[in-house]
């Protein structure tokens, strides 16, 4: 039995999401909504067989109810979310946010999706692709003992960093050092990115540097970190160690590599397919939930 | 391509010293505040008008990725700032390593300068930081790096791109100290056929195939005002355009610097040279950086990884070169070296 689903925004994210879950037993995307009738997005949504709207969320609004909407994909903008949002909240719809917005608490699947469904959250924000790379790797640490200091660097090819990401790059390093914190559990958190724009596009590359605060615990770090990048090949199948943990004193580093499945996206543009793949992580145990009967649809105000 | 002798005599430029900033990816990060006072203070009363201070990958860039400086940016600035009379000091900042919040910090303690820098190829990512520094009324310099890995063309695309976000100078960056005098004096061109006639044209070299001078001389024909250097060379890689050599020359030719030929000498050799933990010189590997085409500060981290996992620092640095690696990929260093540890079987110590 799955829960169907609205993808909003009908660009890139929301494209590739919609390839995804179409394979997907837990969620069916139903609609898809863009704000260009001529989108290829939404073309591509139509021709396999969702129903859409160019009028934004409110194109979308009086369908819920009918269609059975219970979940929400937000792949806009930080500056639209938080309408969509509140109007999706007050329809009983469960949100999941792919924009930098964060209005809801940070999810990263492999660390803390299974509390966040525990909470019944009706918001939930995806960090940034970056994050959702690395957190699990100093959540990993962290789990094996008390990280005084996170830092990440992500490189990603130019050509995955859209116009968004390019006018408020602040925002990437901002919001990933917060999620290193908050979800990595590190007490201090930095980020940095790097766009390179080498041809053939170099796939998305990820450092993860985690100072601990005593002398690190080399054997059960590796065998935490091995066991978290299993976990997120569950959903990112191409999620690879490339070496390490590597072991310098207190400094714990871990070099990875992200390749997205190329749904929509090149295969390269692995920070973007994580987003996407972990979003739908998020909402398939969501889904899984409420098919359940675990997760009661929130009292619709006004409807 | 262009034989006629330009003369340069009368022309006034702008001297920007880097040994403080620059000079920090040699000393590992850890210039003290003294000595930072110490040389500031020297070259203001050499004349030297701008003295860039931070770490050396910018405002933010303490981390492990690049290392750990002896003291914040804000100590440094704070120590530095009030004690010149003259020279106004710079700050520079990458953007995905420092934002605006630093900017606003080294504004508070009273930066004249800003630099936002991108690779050759990605100033759209500098909108916001140079908006906001022309807000405050900074002096704004978009700052090219890696500029010999793009056309002439496309890097006048770049740097007009940084002007229409508000940079009152556009800077060819030559990180890896690749070009010869034809690269740059092509690229400044370029940027001068396409910008206002009121933004100023810089040039920062690296002397790894020993054109640091050439290089200045060449961009100055072709238009640039603004000359980077560094006292006693003190910068990544094989160092910058050594400062007090290029004075001389610059006083030679007639080109007026403002800067005391004698002062800035024995600023480079008393209280430069005794600073440094290795020569700067035009090494092995400092060649191949300048050779291959890779980012300066690359040197040290490659040397390291080299003796860390018994690979030598030179293929390294090659590989890295063809792996068109940019600014700020340290982290792929040890990767890189990890890898051909295992390749060759040499197996590695972690």
């Amino acid at each position: 039995m799955s829960v169907n689903a609205a993808l909003i925004g009908s660009g890139n994210i929301g494209t590739d999401l919609m390839y995804k879950a179409l394979r997907s037993s837990a969620i069916r995307p139903a609609w898809m909504v863009g704000i260009d009738p001529d989108s290829d997005g939404l073309a591509r949504a139509r021709e396999r067989g969702l129903s859409t709207t160019a009028e934004g969320v409110d194109g979308l609004l009086p369908h819920i109810q009918r269609d059975g909407i219970r979940i929400a994909f937000d792949a806009t903008s930080a500056y639209v979310h938080p309408q969509n949002a509140r109007k999706l909240a007050a329809h009983g719809v469960v949100v999941i946010d792919l924009t930098p917005a964060a209005i809801g608490p940070y999810c990263v699947p492999s660390v803390n999706l299974a509390e966040h469904v525990g909470k019944r959250e009706m918001n939930v924000n995806m960090v940034s692709c970056g994050g959702q790379a690395t957190i699990p790797i100093v959540a990993a640490v962290a789990q094996v003992q008390p990280v005084a200091y996170g830092e990440i660097v992500a490189t990603v090819s130019s050509r995955s960093a859209g116009p968004g990401t390019r006018k408020n790059i602040d925002e990437f390093t901002r919001t990933t050092a917060n999620g290193i914190e908050k979800v990595g559990g590190a007490k201090r958190g930095k980020a940095i990115i790097i766009l390179n724009p080498a041809e053939p596009p170099l796939i998305m590359r990820d450092t993860v540097h985690c100072l601990t605060e005593s002398e690190p615990d080399q054997e059960a770090i590796r065998a935490s970190i091995r066991r978290m990048v299993a976990e997120v090949q569950k959903y990112v199948p191409g999620y690879t160690l490339k070496n390490g943990p590597v072991f310098d004193g207190k400094r714990v580093s871990t070099y990875l590599e992200v390749a997205g499945l190329g749904d929509y996206l090149p295969r390269y543009a692995g920070n973007l397919d994580i987003m996407t793949a972990a979003a739908l992580r998020t909402g398939e145990l969501i889904a899984t939930e409420m098919a359940e009967g675990r997760f009661p649809p929130a009292p619709a105000e006004g409807a | 391509m262009n034989a006629t002798p330009v003369s340069l005599r009368g022309l006034k430029i702008v001297l920007h010293d880097m040994c403080l900033r620059d000079g920090m990816h040699p000393k590992g990060h850890q210039i003290s505040l003294q000595q930072m006072v110490a040389v500031a203070t020297g070259l203001d009363a050499a004349g030297v008008p701008l003295i860039e201070v931070t770490h050396g990958d910018g405002l933010g860039g303490a981390s492990v990725n690049y290392g750990f400086p002896a003291h914040s940016d804000e100590e440094y600035l704070r120590a530095v700032i009030p004690k010149l009379k003259r020279a106004r000091v710079s700050a520079l900042l990458l953007p995905g390593i420092g934002t605006v919040e630093h900017l606003h910090l080294a504004h508070d303690c009273g930066v004249a300068t800003i630099r936002v820098a991108t690779h050759c190829t990605e100033a759209d990512v500098s909108e916001q930081h140079i908006t906001q520094a022309r807000k405050l009324g900074l002096d704004t310099v978009g700052f090219l790096m890696m500029a010999h890995m793009v056309t002439p063309a496309e890097l006048a695309r770049q740097g007009k791109l940084m002007e229409s976000y508000g940079a009152n100078c556009i800077y060819c960056t030559d990180s890896a100290g690749y070009m010869l005098p034809q690269d740059v004096r092509e690229r400044i061109a370029a940027l001068r056929a396409v910008l206002k006639p009121e933004t100023e044209v810089g040039f920062h070299g690296h002397h790894n195939m020993a054109m640091g001078i050439a290089n200045s001389l060449a961009a100055l024909e072709a238009g640039a005002i603004r000359i980077d250097g560094s006292a006693a060379g003190l910068g990544a890689g094989a160092g910058n355009t050594p400062l007090e050599v290029f004075n001389a020359v610059a006083h030679r030719m007639g080109i007026e610097t403002g800067v005391d030929v004698f002062k800035l000498m024995d600023v480079a050799e008393d209280l430069v040279v005794p600073m440094m933990d290795q020569p700067i010189r035009i090494d092995r590997d400092a060649l191949i950086l300048g050779y291959a085409g890779v980012y300066s500060s690359f040197l040290l981290f490659a040397k390291r990884a080299g003796a860390r996992y018994g690979v030598s620092s030179a293929d390294i640095l090659v590989k890295l070169g063809e792996m068109k690696t940019v600014g700020g990929q340290e982290d792929m260093i040890e990767d890189l070296a990890l890898n051909m540890a295992r390749e060759r079987g040499a197996g590695s110590r972690s």
